[in-house]
Formats: C-alpha cells, structure tokens, sequence
C-alpha cells in the first residue's frame, strides 16, 4: 500500500467529500469505497453556525486521514494562508496544495505553485501538490521539498479520464521512486484501473463518485478497479505488438481443406 | 467601528479578534482566523487588535474535493 510523507495508507484511493446527496450516502459512499484518505476544505462560517462543528463530527465518524485543501486559491498569499487555517482546523501538516492559474480549465499555475509549496514546507507543512504532468514543473516541486506529486488527469470535474498518457508514464519514469497520484479528472473506474495499470500510487477523485446516479455503487466500482489495476501492475503485462500471433498452437491442427 | 467580517461590513465594539468572536457568537466553535489576510492562531486571538477597516475572515471545516 502507498505511503505518503511516512504514513502508509490503506487504499489507493483518496476521495472528495464534496457535492453528494447527503451526509448518509457520503458515509455510505467511504464504507464501500475503503478509501483511506478524505479531502476537506475550509469556507466560511457566521456566528451561531454549526455547519463546521456538523461536518467535522461526519468525517471524524469516517475513521480515515483527512487531507484538506486549498481549492478555489488563485494567489500564493491566498493558499499559504488558506493552509495555515486548515493546519489549525484539521491538526494535520499535510496539505493538498491548489494554485489555480486558469479560471475555465481550473489548471495549476505552475509558478504560484512551486512558490507556495517552498513556503509552506519551510513552515512545517507536508505538501501534496495538485499539478500538471510537466516533468520540469515536478523537478522544481521536489526541489521546493514536496515528496508526493499529484498531477491531473484531466481539468477538475470533468470526468475526461488521463489525456496525456505519455507524459503520465514519463513522470513516473522520471519519479521512480516519488509516491504518484492522479488527481482530478477521472470519471470512469476504468480510467482509475489505467492509473494504476501505469504504475501510479493512488487516485485522487471526488465528481466521479458523487454525482454518479448511485455514489455508493460508484465507490465501489472504483475500488475494484483500482485492486484490479494494481494487480495487472504488479503481473509485469505483456508488451503489445502491431501484428497478431496466434495463441492457440497452429502444430496439430487437423488438415480438412 | 466598522470592520469587514467575512466579505460584509460589520459595525462592532470589540477591540480585539477574541472579542468579535465572542460577540458573533461562535463561542467555542471550530473555526480559524485571519485579519487582513494573515493567518492569526487561535492562542493569539486576545492580542490581536481590530482597527477600523480591517479585513476578518472566520472559517470552518466543509466538503471538498
């Protein structure tokens, strides 16, 4: 199983918390999906609220590590800060580390990136940095002190799957040994099997689940998909060839033309 | 004294972040805190002081992804 900053997890799958039906069909969700690892974000709340108190009590219910986030940050200042709030709320250094750079396809900005990941491990933080799969960008992430890499499979939500597998397989060739999770984009549990079937450590995916007609149902769809991935992984598979070769053994075959 | 309290304009007597806590009733609530921009820890609440247009920002766990 993965480890992330010297934590070993029990899944390869982390799992938003964002956007389902209900608090019941979240927990259900968790249930069936084994997931190890929830993300959770910090927003505002008015005097009186028990919105916060209320949710924290759901995923403290859920008996799994919480990861939170910076989403929705388009500035460094915002996300330090952000992360600063979350460590207090959450009583965790790991933070999942979002610089937005583009407001309609939610792509990191690589520069406010590698600049607020190098602030906050300075501070303490253990940082999971949402980004993309260049593999220069994820050098100077690891320079700036992140052990973990996080690159999209495709924008935030939209369920597109890994558009650039050549440069996915790539960053794991670069990153033997940098635990690798596909963050974002993923909307089918074949495209989470692919991930793993390229060696990566762990999904990242919250839509994908919750919006889907039935999320428990979902979740545990993804689950399988990622055992089976991981296997398929670990079996070395076969190299594939442009022309056919027969299985079956062409020495024996009856003559009958 | 006019503040900002979380986007809003906000008319308050309290003179520190612990007292417009106190006076927006979030009690002992989970929540963090910043002023104008900068994160301020829960323990450093009582010294931090409002000044006329400053920028508060009170957040609390939620759903993300």
């Amino acid at each position: 199983m993965p480890s992330f900053y010297d934590t070993e997890v029990a899944s390869r799958l982390m799992l938003g918390t964002a956007q389902y039906p209900s608090p019941a069909i979240l927990a259900e969700a968790f249930k069936r999906s084994g997931a190890g690892i929830a993300t959770v974000s910090v927003r505002r709340e008015a005097g009186g609220e028990r919105a916060g108190q209320d949710f924290w009590d759901l995923i403290a219910d859920l008996g799994v590590k919480v990861l939170p986030n910076t989403a929705g940050c388009h500035s460094v200042r915002e996300a330090v800060t952000t992360a600063q709030m979350a460590r207090e709320l959450f009583d965790t250094p790991w933070i999942k580390l979002e610089v937005i750079g583009h407001a309609d396809t939610l792509q990191p900005d690589p520069f406010g990136l590698v600049e607020a990941a190098r602030i906050l491990t300075d501070d303490g933080f253990q940082v999971f940095p949402y980004c993309t799969e260049d593999l220069v960008l994820c050098d100077r992430l690891i320079e700036a002190g992140c052990r973990v890499l996080m690159p999209w499979g495709a924008p935030i939500g939209t369920g597109l799957g890994l558009n650039n597998i050549y440069g996915l397989r790539s960053l794991r060739a670069h990153f033997p040994d940098v635990p690798l999770v596909v963050d974002a984009g993923l909307g089918l549990p074949s495209q989470a099997a692919h991930a793993m079937e390229l060696g990566y450590d762990a999904v990242l995916l919250n839509t994908a689940v919750a919006k889907a007609g039935n999320p428990a149902l979902m979740a545990e769809g993804f689950a399988r998909a990622l055992e089976a991935g991981r296997l398929a992984f670990e079996a070395d598979p076969m190299e594939p060839r442009d022309m056919a070769a027969p299985s079956t053994p062409v020495l024996g075959k009856a003559f009958l033309a | 004294m006019k503040i900002i309290v979380n986007g809003a304009g906000h008319d308050t007597e309290a003179t520190t972040l612990s007292a417009l806590l106190d006076e927006l009733g979030h009690g002992q609530a989970k929540i963090a805190t910043a002023v104008n921009e900068a994160f301020v820890p829960a323990a450093m609440r009582e010294k931090q002081t409002l000044n006329m247009g400053d920028r508060v920002e009170i957040v609390a766990p939620r759903q993300g992804g």
